[in-house]
């Protein structure tokens, strides 16, 4: 079943303008946070609910929160990251283009959770309507005193901007996206200092996924302990899951955590393409290693994709039929890494070169015998040796297709074609 | 100049929200796109001027993002997403029939410098493969008729 919270008026046009927004009880949760809670209060929430943040990496929200400094004289910031390109994922296009007022109030809760008077939303570039509706939010907002100065007439203050990228995947990397806000190249930077310590312009900074932030309201409107009812022992609440690729009905389904993938792929997406049968599945961004078709009842949770062997990552759920040639899947992936690598580090910038070049020639029919040793070397000497997590991302899919379908990639070398062709038309 | 006063007065209502003048460097990029379809040094030097940072500072940001064309592109730039997802879904069986339709290759545009056509990559578009954004507009769950009304509609409108 879905389970929309994030969703529940994602289908009402009317959601986009604040007086829909509020009619549907919007805004009342930052008119509570602002009226009766103390920032450690909010923080206490938030963590009593679980949430873990969705852009990825799964860390706990309220945690955090609680990392930026409570002594520190310097401004803090919060920012949104509405970076969205890992392959996969677009759901935090929805949900701008959707209910951008619940992601602004989300903005506004968390900043005053970590006493942040300015928030950023980084919307990639080509997101060129998203950020419009967010700046039309953002706008309303002020407009209803709801940003600005002296909110709801407790004396506290708060700015917010929407800013725009220039289309890089990197940037949605967190220390990539504060120098590309700052107006630097978006390259990464070194960890530590964590950005909850040394972030924007060397600042208590944090930096959360919009569908992180875009479930504050409910859990300060509900209660930690409500939104941590549902889900599993670990990973909480509810997520979004966009599903791509072969399957009927693909789209962006919000369900509660643990829900089984299949329930997800079939039930949800109507199952794989007419008389076809799953090779594959990627089950959380084209970061994350393959699963098998019998590995289709996991439980869409951080640990059960982990026990898995894969990673829940942003929720983006890619599922290919027999047709798929996973040479030609790699190919495509590696390319995609090779060209948004920032070029900082050396094992990134050179070792998705070299793989590219590879795993094309293979692709091709012109592969040669130890090549798969070589691309074998090369992830090994990537893997945990990059500035920032880039580089794991490249390597982490390929090592998985090579472990899974190993077959398929020698048979590419050995008869210098595909076992299976991908040639899909479009309709 | 090449900035006109709509663009110049945008990047200093900018301006006025960061607390940093660099920062306004990417937002003055796009606003600067956004009327001129690509960049140039011309408008690198332009933009130094209004937010005042050096000249090296705003073409060296440019430079990183591919998203900004730093050439002169047709009046609509056709990017087709030739990701996973829309590979899936028949990406490069859309590029093919592109070049069909418009007589040019991936890369080129047409002699009338009405379309450019380039693949990109993943647009946060996935679940609605296959796609292509054209100037500012997403177009998704294309199929060969859709593609035919969306050149015709711009070819009319010129
Ligand atoms: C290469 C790379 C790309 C990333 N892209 C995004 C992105 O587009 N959006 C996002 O929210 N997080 C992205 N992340 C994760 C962020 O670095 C960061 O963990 C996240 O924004 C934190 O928010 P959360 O705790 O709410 O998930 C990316 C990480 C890497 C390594
Ligand atoms: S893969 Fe094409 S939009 Fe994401």
């Amino acid at each position: 079943m879905e389970k929309r919270i994030l969703f529940k008026y994602i289908d009402d046009p009317n959601q986009i303008h604040i007086d829909t927004y509020i009619a549907h009880g919007g805004y009342k949760a930052w008119e509570k946070t602002l009226k009766t809670m103390q920032p450690a209060q909010v923080i206490d929430e938030v963590k009593k609910s679980g949430l873990r943040g969705r852009g990825g990496a799964g860390f706990p929200a309220g945690m955090k929160w609680n990392f930026v400094p409570k002594d520190s004289p310097k401004p803090r910031y919060l920012i949104c990251n509405a970076d969205e390109s890992e392959p996969g994922t677009c759901k935090d296009r929805v949900l701008m283009e959707q209910d951008p007022h619940g992601v602004v109030e989300g903005m506004a809760i968390a900043a005053y959770a970590i006493g942040s008077h300015l928030a950023f939303c980084y919307v990639r570039g080509e997101f060129v309507k998203p950020a419009a509706l967010m700046e039309q939010a953002v706008k309303e907002a002020y407009d209803k005193k709801m940003l600005g100065k002296n909110i709801f007439g407790t004396g506290y203050d708060l700015n917010m901007v929407v800013h725009t990228g220039g289309g890089a995947y990197i940037c949605g990397e967190e220390t990539a996206l504060l120098n590309s806000l700052e107006g630097e190249r978006g390259m990464s930077r070194i960890r530590p200092p964590f950005p909850a310590v040394e972030g924007l312009y060397a600042c208590p900074t944090v930096v959360n996924n919009v569908e992180t932030l875009a479930a504050v309201p409910h859990i300060i409107n509900n209660g930690g302990e409500w939104y941590a009812s549902m889900g599993t022992e670990k990973s909480k609440g509810t997520k979004i899951f966009s599903l791509s690729g072969h399957v009927k009905k693909p789209g962006n389904y919000e369900v509660e955590m643990g829900t089984p993938l299949s329930y997800l792929i079939s039930e949800l997406g109507g199952g794989p393409l007419d008389g076809h049968k799953i090779k594959a599945i990627i089950p959380g961004g084209s970061s994350t290693p393959f699963l098998l078709p019998s590995q289709i009842d996991a439980p869409l949770d951080y640990e059960s994709i982990a026990a898995a062997g894969s990673m829940l990552g942003s929720g983006a759920v890619i599922v290919m039929d027999e047709r798929t040639c996973m040479v030609w899947v790699i190919e495509r992936l590696i390319h995609f890494y090779r060209h948004e690598s920032c070029g900082k580090c050396t094992p990134c910038r050179e070792g998705t070169g070299w793989l590219e070049q590879l795993i094309s020639r293979i692709e091709r029919g012109e592969g040669k015998p130890g090549d798969l040793e070589k691309i074998d070397s090369i992830c090994d000497n990537i893997l945990g040796r990059t500035i920032c997590p880039l580089g794991d991302a490249a390597v982490m899919p390929i090592q998985s297709a090579l472990k899974l379908f190993r077959d398929e990639f020698q048979y590419h070398i050995d008869h210098k074609k595909c076992l299976v062709k991908s040639e899909f038309e479009f309709k | 100049m090449i900035l006109n006063k709509i663009s110049i007065a945008e990047i200093k209502e900018r301006m006025v929200k960061y607390p940093r003048r660099k920062s306004v460097i990417l937002p003055a990029l796009t606003v600067a796109y956004r009327q001129v379809g690509h960049l140039s040094d011309q408008i690198y030097r332009e933009i130094s001027d209004i937010i005042e940072v050096p000249y090296i500072e705003v073409a060296e940001a440019a430079s990183f993002y591919t998203m900004f064309p730093k050439e002169p592109v047709g009046k609509y730039l056709i990017q087709v997403c030739h990701n996973i997802s829309c590979a899936l879904l028949g990406a490069d069986s859309l590029v093919g029939y592109l070049e069909e339709k418009l007589g040019i290759k991936k890369g080129e545009t047409t002699p009338d410098n009405l379309f450019t056509l380039i693949s990109v990559e993943c647009l946060g578009s996935c679940a609605s493969a296959p796609m292509m954004q054209i100037n500012d507009k997403y177009y998704e769950n294309l199929t060969r008729e859709k593609v035919d009304r969306i050149l015709e509609e711009l070819r009319r409108q010129g």
